[in-house]
């Protein structure tokens, strides 16, 4: 018995002196961040704690306080949260549709419109922006000509508050889709025929189908795909920062947080107030999180 | 020395050069004169920070012992970068600064005050444009040299002017509006008087300055914005869009303003010298000569022309610096006469330095008559770290009236509490300041 003790408290020690390394790395780089970030966020640190560290005051947390009586940080939550809950559904569902055509026995060229409908994901975001402006150019853009073939009015697609954000939600799901398109190929092709084949000889529908072969054998990449987009989606910064220029216009129709977070901290200099809005974006991720994770093992 | 170098890399070659300096000090004691060998580094900005270097050899040749190692940074990172560096105390020696950043870094105290450097030097502040020269003097004491000027002023189409009419530039508001609407009835396809991007805060507060509002309140305290000037102005700016006499776009929706230019979709423009070379470039042929500038109207027509931005760049030394008499003989070289028009001839920045611009190079572009006169009536903005965040408040805040959001009243409120906000910490340590100084 006190062999196997010692034994496994040496394996202990030595298992520790492997992993220290990467624990280590760790701490230094993940878990001081995050306790320095707890600490900013009670301090008002801004352009003038840089310049002599004895004007930081500590302030508790009054930073929160702030944040809650800020109506541009209620616009920015809004906004996020109009962006995850329209775009991340919509992406997910274009994902899963264009991965059903594009593995669908009929289709062919499969790997070349595989391709195709990935290309976005692996293009440069500020390229696709300087293109989407134009589309969405009140004047001469694409979008608006369609508009007009349909007999409908023109919109001012990125000047317009109500239309802006719609615009942005278009283009992160175009540009996106294909990425969560891929691993639903990859779940689609490990699901076998034979259970199609079955279904079909009892006389099930293409939606019968759907409903109980195809989306319960996708259920971990839905669970995935669900977090991995959300999480994505409730840090969106790219596109609308260079759709808009790094204004989040108009009237902050398309400032989300984290836009948010990077004007107050990096262009303003607020530290500890950016700090703040960092916190609660954590806050609400981790949350989500976990209420879908509650979800998934609920439908089990 | 490459552009692209990274930081890393260009500090060990420093430090290198440091040791080998040194090392040279130690075994020459006797070294005397002039002879010291000092490596000055220079951060520069842009295009601004690959065209300086064709002016260097020149200096190095007649400072010998002096090297200039030149660290060029794009413009969009600048701001962050000398912050980091200030932080991370790797600051150069001296650097190329937009003059709006000069009081954040006098604030941060990391500039060196060149007030008793300028005494002997062979350059005075009476050589420069006031305005410009203002906006490096924070309390009375210059922390920069002026190296090339910006400022806005309005470029028209002298061809739909004269359709409309109107026979001359405008000199007053009214007289500025009345053109506008003229040119906005003449027939043919929809047409505005005027491009004023609305995510630009250049323009409200331009008109502002005109009206003679102080935008802040209290040796910069708090915001003033319920002064009477200051509405004058915000009025005249929003009744432009309600008007549609101005397209109620952002930058990023215009796309090309150029073209839409010449095609007449407005027919005039508040822009900068940057945009001389890009009209000269980008407007067809056959429209070059339908298109001039002219210095801004003002409220009333007997102070025209009225005021605008003093904007542009300066020279400044870091106050860590350790060979700060070099680096001052290189600001006194590049802003010597010479040396600024050479530089306008090889990027088209307008010289700082006022007996430059009586040189053939610049007295033969018509153009730059209007930003000549101009430039004798611009004012720096309030002189506060916190200004860039006031000026995007108040263009935020010409947005919410202009889209129709906010009534006046309300949107000027919001923009005096917000901008009463931004100036807490600046408030706590001024008064803080007084009571340790009355102690």
């Amino acid at each position: 018995m006190r062999t196997r003790a010692t034994r496994s408290r040496a394996e202990a020690r030595a298992g520790l002196t492997f992993i220290a390394p990467a624990l280590g790395l760790i701490i230094v780089f993940f878990v001081l961040p995050v306790v320095a970030g707890f600490l900013l966020a009670a301090t008002d640190f801004d352009i003038y704690a840089i310049g002599d560290p004895s004007t930081i005051r500590f302030v508790g947390l009054s930073n929160f306080a702030a944040l809650l009586h800020d109506p541009v940080f209620w616009k920015a939550l809004a906004n996020t949260f109009y962006f995850v809950l329209v775009g991340g559904p919509l992406s997910v569902a274009v994902s899963l549709g264009a991965a059903m055509l594009v593995n669908a026995r009929l289709v062919r060229f499969k790997g070349f419109f595989r391709t195709v409908y990935f290309a976005p994901v692996v293009t440069t975001m500020v390229a696709v922006a300087v293109v989407w402006r134009y589309l969405y150019h009140p004047r001469f853009g694409l979008a608006n000509q369609i508009l007009a073939l349909l007999g409908l009015p023109d919109v001012n697609w990125l000047g317009d508050p109500r239309w802006a954000m719609p615009a942005i939600i278009l283009m992160a799901v175009w540009k996106n889709f294909g990425y969560n398109m891929i691993i639903f190929v990859a779940g689609l092709q490990g699901i076998p025929t034979t259970l199609y084949e079955a279904a079909r000889v009892d006389g099930a529908g293409a939606w019968q189908q759907f409903r109980r072969i195809t989306v319960p054998a996708l259920r971990p990449m839905l669970m995935f795909v669900g977090i991995i987009t959300m999480i994505g989606y409730f840090q969106i910064f790219t596109e609308p920062y260079v759709l808009t220029g790094g204004t989040g216009g108009p009237l902050n129709a398309t400032l989300s947080l984290v836009m948010y977070m990077y004007k107050q901290g990096f262009r303003w200099w607020n530290i500890g107030f950016a700090a703040a809005v960092a916190l609660v974006l954590f806050l609400i991720i981790l949350a989500g999180t976990l209420v879908q994770m509650r979800l998934q093992r609920g439908r089990e | 020395m490459a552009a692209g170098e990274t930081t890393d890399l260009h500090r060990g070659r420093r430090g290198a050069v440091r040791a080998t300096a040194a090392l040279a000090l130690a075994l020459l004691p006797a070294c005397g004169g002039t002879g010291h060998d000092a490596t000055v580094e220079l951060w520069a900005l842009g295009r601004e920070g690959e065209v300086v270097k064709s002016l260097l050899p020149a200096f190095e040749r007649a400072n010998p012992g002096v090297r200039v190692q030149l660290q060029q940074i794009p413009f969009t990172a600048a701001h962050e970068k000398i912050l980091t560096a200030f932080v991370g105390r790797s600051t150069p020696d001296l650097a190329q600064l937009g003059n709006t950043w000069i009081p954040e870094l006098v604030a941060l105290e990391a500039l060196e005050p060149l007030g008793a450097r300028l005494a002997g030097a062979s350059l005075a502040p009476r050589d420069f444009f006031p305005g410009i020269w203002a906006t490096n003097e924070i309390d009375g004491e210059p922390y920069g040299v002026p190296w090339y000027v910006d400022t806005r002023l309005l470029f028209y189409r002298t061809d739909l002017y004269t359709q409309a009419g109107v026979v001359r530039p405008p000199q007053s508001w009214e007289e500025w509006r009345e053109d506008m609407r003229r040119v906005k009835a003449l027939p043919g396809a929809e047409r505005y008087g005027i491009l004023l991007p609305i995510d630009e805060w250049a323009q409200p507060v331009v008109l502002a300055l005109q009206a003679g509002a102080g935008l802040l309140a209290d040796g910069g305290r708090r915001g003033d914005f319920h002064d009477p000037r200051f509405r004058r102005a915000f009025e005249f700016y929003v009744s432009l869009f309600a008007e549609r006499l101005a397209p109620p776009l952002g930058n990023a929706q215009v796309a090309n303003p150029y073209q839409q230019f010449a095609d007449g979709y407005f027919a005039s423009w508040i822009t900068g010298p940057w945009n001389l070379s890009e009209f000269r470039r980008r407007i067809p042929k056959e429209r070059q000569g339908d298109w001039t500038t002219a210095p801004l109207a003002a409220v009333a027509e007997r102070d025209f022309p009225g005021v605008s931005l003093a904007g542009g760049s300066s020279l400044v030394i870091f106050r860590a610096s350790k060979h700060k008499e070099a680096a001052f003989r290189l600001i006194e070289y590049l802003a010597g006469v010479r040396q600024q028009v050479e530089f306008y001839r090889l990027i088209g920045d307008l010289p700082a330095r006022t007996a430059a611009w009586d040189d053939p190079a610049l007295t033969a572009d018509p153009h730059l008559r209007a930003f000549r006169e101009q430039l004798q009536h611009v004012e720096p903005m309030p002189r506060v770290p916190e200004w860039e965040r006031i000026a995007w408040a108040i263009a935020e805040a010409a947005e919410r009236v202009i889209l129709g959001q906010q009534t006046m009243d309300r949107s000027l409120d919001q923009l005096q509490t917000e901008v009463d906000k931004m100036l807490a910490k600046r408030r706590f340590l001024l008064d803080r300041r007084t009571r340790g100084a009355g102690q």
